[in-house]
């Protein structure tokens, strides 16, 4: 299941840093474990974010299976104009999910 | 606690546990069971109710995910879920979540003093190959590191917790079961008496401390 939040501020001065909040709940298996029978449990992991302001992309991130279940990513960027931040996240398996956030910009 | 766990636990908006309360918030108003009712078609509020659990209900005592399954069962007619399902620990968690910032308050009375008793008799004996009690690492040794983490008082003050080393939500049980690996000795089963009465033991030794639920712990 594609669960995912994204907090950013609501509303931002022109020129302000923002800090962009994200959490996806995933189970981020490494594909090094192995059940109690020997055999290697596939790995299943989000591999990418990124997130584009009204169409822009501002950040990415490659993500590897060294990373904890239930990922928090925290990153800034500039508020410019007013729009919409949109998160996209995909991994192993076909996994997915879209977020979009708004921001006014005063 | 870390100063970078204590962040993670006050994060309201993406704190670890936040799914977990989503998902018991989705439950509790569910309805379900062959008498077709949600927990919210007979209760309002559950503030401060999760500061009051285990409680010695009817000659045993019960904590608050053995309540939920009572409910469930009795009211829901529905079957109960398993131990540390998700379902169980998310509901668990949206309960006790409206008890944060509340003072623990299980009273040492009539009606709950043999199960308290029962409780500090099993925190005080040595047990397992180790051949070690609770009271030998938390309260002669809390502060001093084993294997490199802080020993801490054992106040189970935000559970079901977060917890880092198990990337997922669990409860109390799940947490003295492993303590009890760590010394060799047997678990009990999931919801079998002994536990609940240490349960209900620890949360009295921590009565007035505040509920944090859902804590994040290493």
């Amino acid at each position: 299941m594609a669960r995912v939040v994204v907090n950013v501020p609501a509303s931002a001065k022109r020129g302000e840093v923002i800090e962009i909040r994200t959490l996806a709940g995933h189970a981020m298996e490494t594909g090094f474990r192995r059940t109690q029978t020997g055999e290697l449990i596939p790995r299943d992991i989000i591999t990418q974010l990124v997130c584009t302001y009204n169409g822009v992309e501002v950040f990415r991130a490659e993500l590897h299976p060294a990373m904890a279940a239930n990922p928090l990513l925290t990153f800034t960027t500039v508020a410019t104009e007013s729009g919409t931040l949109e998160l996209n996240w995909t991994g192993d398996n076909g996994y997915a999910a879209t977020q979009s956030a708004p921001i006014t910009v005063v | 606690m870390s100063r970078e766990t204590r962040a993670m636990q006050d994060d309201e908006a993406t704190g670890p546990a936040l799914f977990s309360l989503l998902d018991g918030e989705a439950l509790w108003s569910r309805k379900d069971g062959q008498a077709g009712v949600a927990c919210a078609s007979c209760h309002a509020s559950m503030k401060g109710v999760a500061v009051r659990y285990p409680k010695v209900e009817s000659g045993r005592a019960v904590n608050l995910e053995q309540q939920i399954n009572v409910c469930r069962t009795g009211r829901q007619k529905a079957p109960p879920w398993a131990y540390e399902s998700r379902e169980l620990l998310a509901l668990t968690a949206y309960v006790a979540r409206q008890s944060r910032g509340m003072p623990i308050a299980i009273e040492w009375n009539e009606a709950t003093a043999p199960f308290l008793e029962a409780g500090r008799a099993a925190f005080n004996r040595r047990q397992g190959q180790l051949n070690l009690s609770c009271a030998q690492c938390h309260d002669d040794n809390w502060g001093k590191r084993l294997a490199g983490s802080v020993i801490p008082q054992a106040h189970p003050t935000g559970y079901p917790i977060y917890r880092l080393e198990w990337e997922a939500v669990g409860s109390l049980e799940r947490r003295l079961r492993n303590c009890m690996v760590g010394i060799r000795a047997e678990t009990p089963a999931y919801g079998a008496p002994e536990l609940v009465e240490l349960e209900l033991f620890l949360m009295w030794r921590a009565r007035g401390m505040r509920l944090e639920t859902p804590a994040v712990r290493p």
